[in-house]
């Protein structure tokens, strides 16, 4: 291990203890703490092991569940989609196969699997963890190095518990003051892809730093860590501090007694070192951000919600004039209109970006003795069962309900159109997922990216409109 | 995995930013629990109307750009998703290589261990290249991967970085899991280090 006295990042630390070899040419052999895996992104892994007769190394590092495709509907009926049903049964046979633990359809536990991981313990601060899925950035709230990775890399650390990787760069984006009534974390990472864009993390690692984030609980800090892959960055990382033991704590697979004790005490030392270098630094003022939403079919399209839509003409590059206009044309907005006021025809409160019991709550708060306007299909997904459970014991469930919410069951639901919740063609959706690209919810489907409080709002004024008037009439 | 040494192929020109994985492989076609057959439905939502026939004016439609085995782009090529059936679609569609000012991480790794070659080149060259492109049939580029040059019609050559490691794996079509697979004892001397002795094993009848 390579010990060196100068000082390093929170980055640098996690990279450094998991290092089993360095190659000639700087490659590193990294070892890999969890691997969480998912349906759709590992049958063809499963499949090379068994052609090339190798086994799973550390299926006691390995957790499974399904949730691209499964139905948000009654779970107690079969998977009607064939393709959809192959997909689960093939993870199922795998899971038997190789030995992997598996968290089943029917089980309580089931969920996203970026909601699942850290609500069991199975993501704790200071390992490495993969998922052949770009969101698995999520975890690095925790102060874990998290990131997403292809089907060969899958199938790769299945059977070496190991990925071959080069060192990222450190950037860190930094978040001071406090952020006004109504602005969350959601409207926090928008407004950092707004300002870095949607390559401005290539190549690195980014650590969210700053009292506005180190006052962020838990679920804020994963819908932060979550987006990280919208900013083009590798993962995000959040330093572990008490908010995090306090979260951690008692959770299922989580130390327990003396080794938790010992396991802060480790934790604690991954904290980037003050005077650590980082390549890249971002500062952002938290007052100057307000409730924000997506115009366009790229992240980087945001927009504060008394903003208004660009124009291509006031582009002086023509191929991203035209690149403008296509996006107009797709979302069906006109150059230089308000986003405020836009009418919206769904609303979807759910994604491992935003769909754990805080979220619930922040829409909750704004549903709360209000109607869903009329012709808008709105739905709450729960990200896993047990977040499910937790809101129906705090009355959330009834809350929904009565103002005419759909409550569904957990997975992905409509944040990419792969099991039956999509967008018809042409629709408008406000949406507390992630990506806004094209066809992403539905083919043609049009998306709006906000936080829940703001997509609550849309869902009871049946249009894109600043949660902040409506908290205001009921204060 | 085929190797990657030489190839001498029609390039289609794509002059966008941020092509995203959705894109290249919209998500209703990841059902799928193969490698193979994704290449029909690359760029799906370009190429095809609601009624599934090709859109004359996408390029991959047009001749001779049907038979491109090179695509060439603007910035931040395969952001999004980090679904491997995007690199898989793109081979499928017979793409051996793709050449842009700038990727997105994951789509860049993915490439190699597929077998097709990520070039990174500034935006003029890429300009040059599409200019190259768009001259159609008798325009073919040759990238030659043992040397790390691009050949232009006009014979010019434009040389390109590639990682050593990766480049060394394409030219013998080498995959990674083997390679690896050779430094075992350290995997298990790293796994029995006392400082990892507080990471939780998951025991299989505790999941449930
Ligand atoms: S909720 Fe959306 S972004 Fe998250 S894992 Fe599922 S499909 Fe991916």
């Amino acid at each position: 291990m390579p010990v060196t006295n100068s000082p390093r990042t929170l980055f640098d630390k996690i990279w450094d203890d998991h290092v089993v070899e360095r190659l000639e040419d700087g490659t590193c052999i990294l070892y890999i703490d969890r691997h969480l895996v998912h349906e759709v992104t590992s049958p063809q892994a499963f499949e090379g092991l068994r052609m090339s007769g190798r086994r799973v190394r550390r299926p006691d590092a390995t957790v499974a569940v399904a949730d691209h495709n499964v139905p948000t509907s009654d779970r107690s009926k079969p998977i009607e989609e064939p393709q959809s049903r192959l997909q689960i049964e093939t993870l199922e046979k795998n899971v038997a196969e190789f030995g992997v633990p598996y968290f089943p359809l029917r089980s309580a536990s089931q969920g996203i699997v970026h909601v699942v991981g850290p609500e069991q313990g199975i993501s704790l601060p200071g390992m490495t963890i993969v998922c052949g899925d770009s969101h698995t950035s999520t975890h690095g709230a925790l102060g874990s190095l998290a990131f997403g990775i292809g089907t060969s890399e899958v199938e790769h650390v299945l059977a070496t518990q190991t990925i071959l990787q080069k060192p990222a760069k450190n950037m860190r984006v930094s978040v001071e003051g406090k952020v006004g009534p109504g602005v969350t974390a959601k409207d926090i990472m928008l407004a950092i892809i707004g300002r870095i864009g949607t390559a401005g993390g290539t190549g690195h690692v980014i650590e969210f730093a700053g009292s506005a984030i180190r006052g962020l609980d838990m679920a804020g800090r994963m819908t932060l860590c979550n987006m990280s892959i919208e900013a083009g960055a590798r993962a995000g990382l959040v330093a572990p501090d008490e908010t995090t033991f306090a979260y951690v704590k008692g959770r299922p697979f989580a130390p327990k007694g003396e080794a938790f004790e010992q396991a802060c005490d480790y934790w604690r030392s991954l904290a980037s070192d003050d005077g650590a270098y980082f390549d890249t630094e971002v500062t952002l003022a938290a007052e100057e951000i307000i409730p924000s939403v997506t115009w366009g079919t790229s992240p980087q399209n945001v927009l504060p919600i008394d903003g208004s839509v660009p124009s291509p003409s006031d582009e002086p590059d023509p191929a991203r004039a035209a690149q403008i206009q296509r996006a107009l044309d797709y979302m069906g907005l006109e150059a230089g209109q308000k986003i405020a006021g836009t009418p919206v025809d769904v609303v979807f409160i759910g994604s491992c970006t935003n769909s754990r019991l805080e979220d619930l709550r922040a829409a909750a708060d704004v549903v709360r003795g209000r109607h869903v306007a009329e012709g808008v299909r709105a739905m709450i997904v729960p990200g896993s069962g047990l977040v499910k459970h937790a809101a129906e014991a705090e009355g959330l469930d009834k809350v929904f309900l009565d103002a005419g919410f759909e409550w569904r069951e957990a997975g992905c639901s409509m944040c990419l159109g792969m099991n039956p919740d999509r967008l018809t063609p042409g629709q408008r959706c406000a949406s507390t997922s992630n990506r806004n690209f094209e066809g992403r919810q539905g083919p043609d489907g049009r998306t709006h990216l906000c936080s829940p409080a703001m997509a609550a709002a849309a869902a009871v004024t049946g249009r894109l409109c600043d949660v902040r008037e409506l908290v205001k009439e009921t204060v | 995995m085929d190797k990657f040494t030489e190839l001498t192929a029609i390039a289609a020109p794509m002059p966008t930013e941020n092509i995203d994985t959705d894109q290249i492989i919209p998500a209703r076609f990841l059902k799928t629990i193969q490698r193979t057959g994704l290449g029909k439905n690359a760029f799906a939502a370009q190429r095809y109307d609601a009624d599934g026939n090709e859109k004359p004016d996408f390029v991959l439609n047009q001749e001779p750009y049907r038979h491109a085995e090179i695509l060439i782009t603007y910035d931040n090529l395969g952001c999004g998703s980090s679904r491997e059936h995007a690199p898989w679609a793109l081979l499928d569609f017979g793409i051996r290589c793709v050449i842009a000012p700038s990727f997105a991480d994951i789509f860049f790794n993915n490439c190699f261990k597929n077998g097709i070659l990520p070039i990174r080149l500034p935006r003029e060259i890429c300009d040059e290249l599409m200019d190259d492109a768009r001259q159609g049939a008798n325009s073919r580029l040759t990238v030659d991967l043992e040397r790390q040059v691009i050949v232009r019609p006009n014979g010019e050559g434009i040389p390109f970085d590639v990682d050593p490691f990766r480049r060394h794996m394409l030219l013998e079509g080498l995959d990674d899991i083997g390679q690896t697979m050779a430094h075992d004892a350290e995997i298990t001397s790293f796994e029995h280090r006392p400082s990892r002795a507080w990471v939780p094993s998951i025991t299989i009848g505790t999941v449930k």
